[in-house]
């Protein structure tokens, strides 16, 4: 008798991108470019000044000038219904206030905040008469430095009419009990503003289908956040709004927020009664949809002469707009990370009169972890201690700020597979130890966490008569691979090819789902794909027939579309439902949906967390080595190794996750070296508004990075084990990097960006 | 964008009559600067007179020098069996320059007359003499981190961004010019001007004048040569300050001649004659070098976010002597 075959475990192996061919032969739709039948096109002009008020707008010129349609300021713009929604709602980000309403009233908030939008039949024609708009302005004082604004910084209004609020004050043990430790140091670090700037531009395109029926082409990181912001806007049930976001060309979290420009573009779609198309430039990419906030931070801590840290006080000021209060973890890593009787976190915001920030990857905890992390190697170094012997002193068996077990933590296992790669052994105590001619060499590490979080999320689940499967789940994938995931998750749970599998996303209309943001999407999506299949199977032998519904479940076998290797023959298995125990019982899905006379079969399955969070901290780790040589005579800084370990639970494709990781190592030496978004503070307008002025990582500063994974799957999380990437692989890069530059040159730079100057 | 006319001659005279008598009309040849600058109003030109139909692509290898025409691509000369044999130097720096995708659009002439990156001159909103003379230097007070160091004037502290031209400086080069008065040879230390009171004239060029040609004259700096550019990351970026420098060895080590320019630290490719001199007769060594890197920097001065330039300057010049004094 033949051997039964065995399908090949999908979950782990690195399958190729299934939207790969569509996205590099440029086929994949972006939201810039749905074609519909009458498209109008927008442009949006913004205000040269910081702050006042709108006291003139001179459009005649430009609703003069040829195919123009509309000009919509705050002076004929129709008002939507409910103009100040709520910013409240625990799905949103954490901002408190009211995102800004375009064209509403004649105040300017911010350098470059939308004043006018105007419309014509092609692009060129509207951004021409765009430049014709004239305004004046009565003009206030503004303010765009954080640090002169940081006497008037604030606790947070959450966390004021709450006190369980996570910003409130945090305390263990003594307050600031590091002022009188034996070995003490108390620094501040400064990073920069940092903006997302993914390739994509932010682009919408409006649709008005009916007067209370809209359809958004939008660049959004949550399709169903998007439908429900507009929705409430324009009072129109939910289901009357649809976003679709297919192909969303990274966002790193600029898409997760409802902004100006996509409340202009719906606006004039109601306006001209046509589809109307709206992206923004480059330049407006820095000024209207969120940036990692400028961040202030002072780290103290103490420790015993043998190295066992006995204090650390964390606080700091991240700059917010002056109409939404946006916080973010700045220093939850500092509460969880090493053991310290002791510890005290102040986070404040300072309010500028500037554009609202938003999470940018590895929010708050990418900036925390750069004080945090400088300060261990800044204390390591004080202590004559080896850093990563250090951080072994330290390493906590529990969560010391919930004073619950983990899940699961193997950031040991990480420590010692990134050691070992970077080869931690050459580095030197003493800083400027090791050189290369006119090259210092020096080594560094970092380490992040990130909250395994998870959220609620349905997926449906049909087999269509030609025996494939089609999934579907409102959730977006910004680049991470979430199709690709799914698909193998569905593989390995129907026990059928990959290529039978289709999961659909991005489409508000789809089974409800998480925001893509915060490295939930697997979490999350993963066991409602899981579990839909399972549902669908069980549907499945139902119909087969007695044989299947009264077997036990693990004597049925599903499977299909894998290619057979037998002595006999080469060929595809059909999709099939068959005995394990009894080879010759078998009945092909398309036989089971004619028997009973169905199109389809299917099963719609929300999956949720249970009680797990209540018994048990969960997080991702990471663990970031850097080696970099620093040229002593031009301060020019290279990153010649990266190695990035991470327990992430269980790696559902090596490939996509291994590219997560090194997507964020680049991100990384992107935040230690160049990225740099700087105010003019006379004018509150940026000086760096293009790619020439604010740099981001080229190949030629990125090293090959290496990635390992623990690959312990974390039983808490969910059935999969997984626990999240996204973040954790960026969050402690920067300061690996830096504590590198230590290592090499013996110069601790405490504010980012390590630039050639800061280093002669 | 404003709207504009655009026209493409084939015949030289015609395009710079084209120019000559149309103060609002410009040339334009691979447009990776003058197109940027169009789009966002910073220069607003009427006509568009596109230059790339004239015959001014080849590189000649005459007896004692080359001539490299003013529509020679950057890639194309960087990439010239001839430029790479007889000046190093040149294909080092043009090298340095911007991307690949860029080098394959940009020629020459708009190489040498690409106008500043200052941020203020960018942005329409801001004051910039150089844009719009009268309205102020934004720079001057604001963030001058990229700004110069030597021959700035009160009305404008803008560096030139070439990074070719400091080559060409170094090595001697002239342009050839061809105007309604006819044809003229500049040297090219005088092609481009210090701001002084008039910050909107970047060079000596009259109006309708086209570049032609640069003519490189050979000379000994074959081997010992080196452009080093310190930037913000690792290509593809402006220098914040950059050296080339070109010496020529005698068997023990002597220098018998010497050329050294700096980038990044004028309204023009800044030629470092007196440092030269400091070299010549001189033992190819770091301390030599880090003499005349001390003259070199005589003079200048800083502002408020580019002080660092004092220090990067000096250790720019030593790395790229050192270098150049051992390339092989
Ligand atoms: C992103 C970016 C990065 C860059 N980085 C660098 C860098 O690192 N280093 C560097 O050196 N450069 C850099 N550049 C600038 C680039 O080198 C120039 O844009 C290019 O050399 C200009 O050449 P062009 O032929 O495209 O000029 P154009 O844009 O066509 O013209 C530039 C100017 O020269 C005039 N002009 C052109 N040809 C003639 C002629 N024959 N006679 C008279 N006038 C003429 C035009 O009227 C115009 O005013 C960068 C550019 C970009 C966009
Ligand atoms: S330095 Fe020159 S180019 Fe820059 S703002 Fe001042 S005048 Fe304008």
């Amino acid at each position: 008798m033949n051997e039964q075959p065995k399908p090949k475990k999908q979950i782990g192996a690195p399958m190729n991108r299934v939207d790969a061919r569509q996205k590099v032969t440029g086929a994949a739709t972006y939201s810039a470019e749905y074609q519909l039948p009458n498209m109008t096109y927008a442009v949006l002009v913004g205000s040269t000044v910081t702050k006042g008020r709108l006291t003139g707008i001179d459009t005649k010129a430009a609703e003069r000038a040829p195919g123009v349609l509309a000009v919509i300021t705050h002076l004929n713009a129709p008002k939507p219904p409910s103009p100040k929604p709520e910013g409240k709602d625990p799905s949103q980000p954490q901002t408190q206030g009211n995102p800004l309403q375009v064209f509403n009233d004649d105040k300017i908030r911010f350098n470059d905040q939308p004043i006018a939008v105007v419309v014509a039949d092609s692009w060129e024609r509207a951004r021409y008469a765009a430049g014709l708009v004239q305004a004046q302005y009565a003009k206030e004082a503004h303010q765009t430095n954080l640090e002169a604004n940081a006497d008037k910084a604030f606790l947070p209004t959450a966390a004021k009419k709450n006190p369980k609020h996570p910003m409130n004050d945090y305390q263990r043990g003594q307050v600031d009990a590091y002022k009188t430790g034996a070995v003490k140091l108390e620094s501040e670090y400064v990073i920069p503003t940092e903006v997302h700037h993914p390739m994509e531009l932010q682009a919408i395109t409006a649709h008005w289908e009916a007067p209370d029926r809209l359809t958004l082409y939008d660049k959004t990181q949550g399709t169903l956040a998007t439908r429900r912001d507009f929705a409430k806007q324009w009072n129109l049930p939910e289901e009357n709004v649809k976003v679709i976001a297919t192909y969303v060309g990274g966002a790193f979290g600029n898409a997760l927020h409802s902004w100006p420009h996509e409340s202009a573009a719906i606006l004039a779609a109601k306006v001209v009664n046509r589809p109307v198309k709206l992206m923004l430039t480059r330049e407006q990419m820095f000024t209207m949809v969120g940036y990692r906030p400028y961040t202030w931070q002072k780290l103290g801590m103490s420790a015993t002469p043998d190295g066992k840290i006995t204090g650390i006080t964390h606080e700091s000021i991240g700059q917010t707009s002056t109409y939404e209060e946006f916080t973010e973890a700045t220093l939850a890593q500092t509460r969880m990370m090493y053991q310290s009787p002791n510890v005290t976190t102040r986070y404040r915001l300072a309010a500028l009169d500037i554009g609202s920030p938003i999470w940018m990857r590895g929010p708050g905890e990418a900036t925390g972890a750069f004080a945090l992390e400088s300060a261990m190697d800044e204390m390591a170094y004080l202590l004559n201690l080896d850093p990563l012997e250090f951080r072994l002193r330290n390493y906590t068996d529990e969560d010391p700020e919930k004073n619950k077990p983990w899940s699961t933590k193997f950031l040991k296992e990480c420590y010692k597979l990134g050691a070992d790669r970077i080869g931690w052994s050459k580095r030197q105590l003493k800083p400027g130890s090791l050189r290369d001619g006119d090259w210092l060499i020096g080594y560094g590490m970092g380490v992040g966490t990130f909250g395994a979080h998870r959220g609620a999320a349905t997926v449906g689940a049909q087999l269509l008569p030609n025996g494939t499967v089609l999934l579907q789940c409102a959730t977006t994938d910004i680049g991470p691979g979430t199709g690709t995931a799914m698909t193998q998750i569905a593989a390995d749970t129907l026990g059928i090819s990959p290529d039978k599998i289709k999961f659909e996303l991005g489409n508000s209309s789809f089974p409800k789902a998480v925001t893509q943001g915060g490295s939930s999407t697997v979490n999350s999506v993963g066991p409602a794909t899981q579990e839909a299949c399972l549902a669908l199977k069980d549907k499945l032998r139902t119909l087969a027939g007695a044989a299947f519904s009264t077997a036990k479940a693990e004597d049925i076998t599903f499977e299909g579309g894998q290619t057979v290797m037998r002595n006999d023959a080469n060929g595809k298995l059909p999709l099939q439902i068959g005995l394990r125990n009894n080879p010759s019982v078998k009945v092909s899905y398309s036989d089971i949906l004619r028997q009973n006379g169905q199109q389809n079969v299917s099963a719609t399955v929300e999956a949720k967390p249970g009680g797990e969070g209540q018994k048990y901290s969960m997080y991702s780790f990471s663990v970031h080595f850097a080696e970099v040589r620093v040229h002593q005579l031009t301060g020019e800084v290279r990153v010649s190794k990266l190695v990035s370990c991470a327990d992430a639970g269980t790696i559902v494709n090596e490939k996509t996750a291994g590219n997560q990781m090194k997507g964020g190592a680049v991100g990384g030496i992107g935040m230690a070296l160049m990225e740099h978004a700087r105010i003019d503070d006379r004018f509150g307008r940026y000086v760096t508004k293009d790619f020439a002025d604010y740099h981001v990582p080229v190949h030629a500063d990125s090293p090959a990075v290496e990635v390992a994974f623990v690959n312990q799957p974390d039983p808490h999380v969910n059935a999969l084990g997984t626990k999240g990437i996204g973040e954790i692989a960026i969050i402690g890069v920067a300061p690996a990097i830096a504590n590198a530059v230590f290592n090499a040159t013996g110069k601790r730079i405490r504010e980012l960006p390590i630039t050639p100057d800061k280093l002669i | 964008m404003n709207q504009f006319q655009y026209v493409r001659p084939t015949k030289q005279q015609a395009a710079i009559e084209a120019v000559a008598k149309d103060a609002t009309a410009t040339f334009i040849a691979g447009g990776t600067n003058l197109v940027d600058l169009m789009k966002r109003g910073v220069m607003t030109p009427q006509k568009l007179v596109d230059i790339n139909r004239l015959p001014l692509t080849r590189i000649d290898a005459d007896p004692g020098k080359l001539r490299i025409g003013a529509l020679a691509l950057n890639s194309t000369v960087a990439d010239d069996k001839q430029v790479r044999a007889r000046q190093p130097l040149l294909a080092l720096a043009l090298n340095a320059g911007a991307s690949a995708q860029l080098r394959n659009m940009a020629t020459v002439g708009g190489n040498m007359l690409q106008r500043t990156r200052c941020s203020y001159f960018y942005d329409t909103t801001m004051p910039c003499n150089k844009r719009e003379p009268g309205t102020g230097c934004g720079a001057l007070e604001g963030i001058n981190r990229m700004h110069a160091i030597f021959g700035f004037s009160d009305k404008c502290i803008a560096v030139h961004p070439s990074d070719m031209s400091v080559a060409l400086v170094a090595l001697d080069a002239t342009v050839q010019v061809s105007g309604p008065k006819g044809n003229r040879s500049i040297p090219f230390a005088e092609l481009h001007r210090l701001p002084g009171d008039m910050p909107q004239k970047d060079t000596t060029l009259e109006p309708g004048e086209l570049i032609t040609a640069v003519d490189v004259p050979d000379g000994p700096f074959t081997k010992h040569v080196h452009y080093q550019k310190v930037r913000e990351r690792a290509s593809y970026a402006f220098a914040l300050l950059s050296v080339a420098a070109a010496l020529d060895l005698d068997s023990n080590n002597i220098i018998k001649a010497a050329r050294l320019a700096m980038g990044g630290v004028a309204h023009k490719p800044w030629r470092l004659t007196a440092a030269e001199q400091a070299l010549v007769g001189k033992p190819a060594t770091e301390e030599t070098f880090r003499q005349a890197a001390t003259v070199a920097m005589q003079g200048a001065k800083a502002f408020k976010h580019n002080a660092y330039k004092l220090q990067l300057g000096p250790n720019t010049i030593i790395q790229a002597l050192k270098t150049a004094a051992s390339a092989a």
